[in-house]
């Protein structure tokens, strides 16, 4: 069906394939480059939009997984390329679909961990125990020196895909461009089936959904556990793009960044991650050329946002969210 | 004697030095409405919040289809067939009216852990729904987000939900409050019939309706039960009467 | 191990979790009175040191300097509650969230622009440098010892302020009853005003004592921002006891985890692997603290009443 939210974004998900297409074919990588980064941070943001858009959990901690995703994609590859094997002589490994089942395992068991204590609560306090995780996890990569501590993780050379060439920007992008679209259609799947009814149930009336007979806590924390899946895979494509993962991926900035790319977008939309992440890499580059204080303008933006147009981009452009 | 379907033995629950439920006892049996009537703050509400599990009692039993429910979860109890409807009505705003009473009957067929299938395209979710808001008259609805119904509909809605569950006990919290006269009336058609179901425990000030259903009516007064019987006896009971229905006989 | 040593450990303890406290009763305040989550109050924390620094550098004075960050962390507090904050009552969480978060952003380069990038620094006054001797011989900065007296007394005057006063009066029926506070006639758009700006004061002051400790730069409030919700989160959130206790808990513990860590391992493992499993281990332990008490009381150890 071809409603206007459907033709917007279509339009935005050709216009992220076309647009490094042609800045390759014009021999300018760095926008390739731009391209994947929104690519990888919509991707990291769809999994927080899982948890937050449909389940109400506001995360302020999914840096956690992003720097776990991040990190699994790091310590796999310096194992490979140092022949130096890991825990229990397992050997390291540069081949992206081996790091990124690692990196979603990882991810989920800490969520699981996580979420199983946070979600006890609700609200502001969940808000406030998932920031505290997170500063725990980011913690401990500064004062863990095996892995670079502060200083991070380089990534000599970008993760392998079967069949391509990651080293070239096109080819790496597109890597990313297939995951997010996946992710995407995942994200539709789950939100239209039954678990995602039970989901978003629980964020709008909790009390009703434990009155059916269905427990809002195992609901939340599966859904809380997929979300951060989502996010870590994001978080190995990212540290590959950078060829380099640090602490700073794991901050609470980070956590913040991906509620705002989100709220940019507009909440719990299917689409809403690939705008917001869009638009923050465009006020990035615009404002970021001309001012190196270009956050004091996001900031404002931001400000503008939450207190004047909630539905965010695809607000703006596809008017009101529906729901079925 | 019929084994009772609800059986509430010597419950207590206490608020600090308020005793909001002070020793209760009381049973549902099959086919029955048996309406709990009580002043305002006599503790309905409360009693209602410990046989769902979202309030838990100090102490005494709840027996439910011969099991102690009484530390069982919301949703546990739920599951067992317990179908309750709120005070103030509650359901998922932004669903449709279709959506709320699907949500229902896919916890009543205990899985929703499926991931991939649309619920939309599920006909073993949507037509069962279907037929439900056919029968509580909100067919036409359907479509409706629940937050854009009427206050009367969403009663009915409340109803449905209760009805996809195939509760084999309804706990109705106050579901004549803030319905006009014909609404009413019709809601009380629709429960004269609905207890050959399944018992209804009905919790209601409309006293119209009280007297028109109940088989045996319980009155709550400070946390405790002053009298059971049938209409006629609590018509007549001279301290219920006094406590009571002074102001309406 | 001295028992020198471990005193002058248990009071750095102390006097962290005492300025952990400031930043966490002024953030407990407003939320149990607006119910608002307050990110930006690290900027706060921030501007209170700066002030400090800026002032103490033109007129060579720390305590003008002190008087400067009360000032202008309350008039920062209160400027943002009248132009931002006030329409975030009504929201929920998520946007509170999100509007403090892009304050901090505008907070931190703001300060940027006026102060460049490179740190402030802050001298400790001359009245209150110079050592005290402890039991065991060892000697311990009075300015330390001056900060736990400050924050004792914060403490104590938030005590009579709240159980004592008209304003404490009305900041309590806020809490437990917004209706019935408008009723009483009492303008409650001016209260939340005054009640931010004086978490805000706090906020200011810790910032401005702790300058005198460490540098003074952009981004000093954040890990202080972060802990103190780890603070009040254990205390229950809306609880001022809570937030002492809480405060005092996580400062002793995450020093003497610090110190004895590293110390206790090195009785299993080798004293250089002993330092880095240590300290990892002593950089998580508050964290573990708070998940061990939510597990156990999810609402915090003193949980408010109305909550």
């Amino acid at each position: 069906m071809l409603t206007r939210e459907n033709t917007v974004n279509l339009v935005l998900a050709l216009l992220l394939l076309a647009a490094p297409l042609a800045a390759n074919a014009l021999g300018q990588p760095f926008y390739v480059t731009l391209a994947t980064r929104i690519a990888i941070l919509a991707l990291a943001a769809l999994g927080l939009n899982l948890a937050l858009g449909l389940g109400g959990l506001v995360s302020f901690g999914h840096a956690a997984f992003f720097g776990i995703g991040g990190y699994a994609a790091g310590i796999l590859s310096s194992h490979a390329l140092s022949y130096e094997p890991m825990i229990f002589g397992l050997p390291g490994t540069v081949q992206m679909p081996v790091i990124w089942i690692v990196a979603v395992i990882a991810a989920g068991l800490v969520a699981l961990a996580i979420g199983a204590i946070s979600l006890r609560t609700s609200g502001v306090y969940f808000i406030m125990i998932t920031l505290a995780f997170a500063q725990m996890v980011y913690y401990f990569a500064i004062s863990w020196p095996a892995y670079g501590g502060e200083d991070g993780l380089s990534i000599l050379v970008r993760n392998q895909f079967p069949g391509l060439n990651t080293m070239k920007p096109l080819s790496f992008f597109l890597v990313c461009y297939v995951v997010l679209l996946a992710g995407i259609g995942l994200f539709a799947l789950i939100r239209a089936s039954r678990f995602g009814a039970a989901l978003q149930a629980a964020r709008q009336n909790e009390t009703r959904v434990a009155t059916v007979g269905i427990h809002p806590y195992r609901i939340r924390l599966t859904g809380f556990v997929i979300s951060a899946m989502i996010t870590a895979l994001a978080g190995a494509l990212y540290a590959d793009l950078n060829r380099f993962v640090s602490p700073s991926m794991l901050s609470w900035h980070m956590s913040g960044e991906l509620i705002v790319l989100i709220i940019l977008g507009g909440t719990g939309r299917l689409f809403g991650p690939l705008a917001g992440a869009a638009l923050y890499v465009a006020f990035e580059f615009a404002l970021g050329g001309l001012t190196e204080r270009w956050q004091f303008f996001l900031g404002l933006i931001l400000l503008g946002v939450v207190l004047f147009a909630r539905g965010g981009l695809l607000g703006l452009l596809a008017g009101k969210a529906k729901h079925g | 004697m019929v084994e009772p379907v609800l059986q509430i033995d010597n419950l207590v629950k206490a608020f600090g030095a308020l005793r909001a439920t002070d020793g209760v006892s009381l049973d549902l049996r099959p086919g029955e409405i048996h309406a709990l009537i009580g002043p305002n703050g006599a503790g309905k509400s409360t009693l209602i919040h410990q046989i769902c599990g979202t309030v838990r009692q100090d102490s005494g039993t709840i027996r439910f289809a011969g099991e102690d429910i009484g530390a069982l979860s919301t949703a546990e109890r739920a599951q067992k067939g317990l179908g309750r409807t709120f005070q103030v009505s509650s359901l998922a705003p932004e669903f449709s009216a279709l959506r709320n009473v699907m949500l229902a009957v896919q916890a009543k067929q205990g899985s929703s852990f499926g991931f991939f299938k649309p619920v939309m395209q599920d006909s073993s979710l949507v037509d069962p729904a279907m037929a439900i808001l056919e029968r509580v008259g909100l067919a036409d609805r359907a479509r409706l987000p629940a937050a854009e119904l009427s206050h009367g509909e969403r009663r009915q809605l409340e109803i449905a939900m209760a009805l996809a569950l195939q509760s084999k006990a309804f706990l109705l919290d106050e579901p004549m409050a803030g319905m006009g006269p014909e609404g009413s009336k019709k809601l009380t058609g629709f429960l004269d019939a609905l207890r050959r179901e399944a018992p209804i425990l009905l919790v209601e000030h409309d006293m119209d309706a009280v007297f028109a259903l109940a088989d045996r009516i319980s009155v709550l007064v400070y946390g405790k039960v002053i009298a059971t019987g049938t209409v006629d006896e609590i018509r007549s009971n001279p301290t219920v009467r006094t406590a009571y229905l002074g102001d309406h006989a | 191990m001295t028992l020198a040593l471990a005193l002058e450990q248990l009071l750095n303890g102390i006097q962290l979790g005492v300025m952990l406290f400031l930043m966490a009763a002024g953030l407990t305040l407003i939320f149990g009175v607006m119910g608002l989550i307050n990110l930006a109050h690290g900027s706060l924390y921030m501007v209170g040191a700066f002030a400090c620094a800026a002032v103490a550098a033109w007129t060579g004075s720390f305590w003008l300097g002190l008087i400067a960050s009360l000032a202008c962390a309350a008039a920062a507090g209160a400027i943002v509650e009248l132009a931002v904050i006030r329409r975030l009552y009504d929201r929920d969480h998520l946007d509170q969230v999100l509007a403090t978060f892009a304050l901090i952003l505008i907070f931190s380069e703001g300060t940027r622009w006026l102060f460049g990038d490179f740190p402030l620094y802050l001298d400790i006054p001359a009245l209150l440098q110079g050592v005290v001797t402890l039991p065991g011989d060892a000697t311990y900065p009075v300015y330390r010892l001056a900060i736990i007296a400050v924050g004792a007394l914060i403490a104590l005057g938030l005590y009579l302020l709240i159980g004592k006063t008209r304003l404490g009066m009305r900041i309590r029926a806020g809490e437990s009853d917004r209706e019935m506070i408008g009723a009483l006639g009492v303008d409650i758009r001016t209260l939340y005003t005054l009640v931010f700006a004086l978490g805000s004061a706090l906020a200011g002051l810790a910032g401005a004592l702790v300058g005198a400790l460490q540098s003074v730069q952009v981004g000093m409030g954040e890990p202080v921002l972060i802990l103190a919700f780890v603070v009040i989160v254990i205390g229950g959130i809306g609880s001022i006891k809570g937030a002492l206790y809480g405060a005092l808990l996580v400062g002793v513990t995450d020093t003497l985890g610090r110190f004895l860590l590293p110390q206790l391992l090195a009785l299993f493992v080798d004293p250089s692997q002993a330092g880095m499993i240590g300290g990892a281990m002593a950089s998580m332990l508050i964290y573990v603290v708070m998940a061990v008490i939510l597990a156990v009381k999810p609402r915090g150890l003193f949980p408010p009443a109305h909550a």
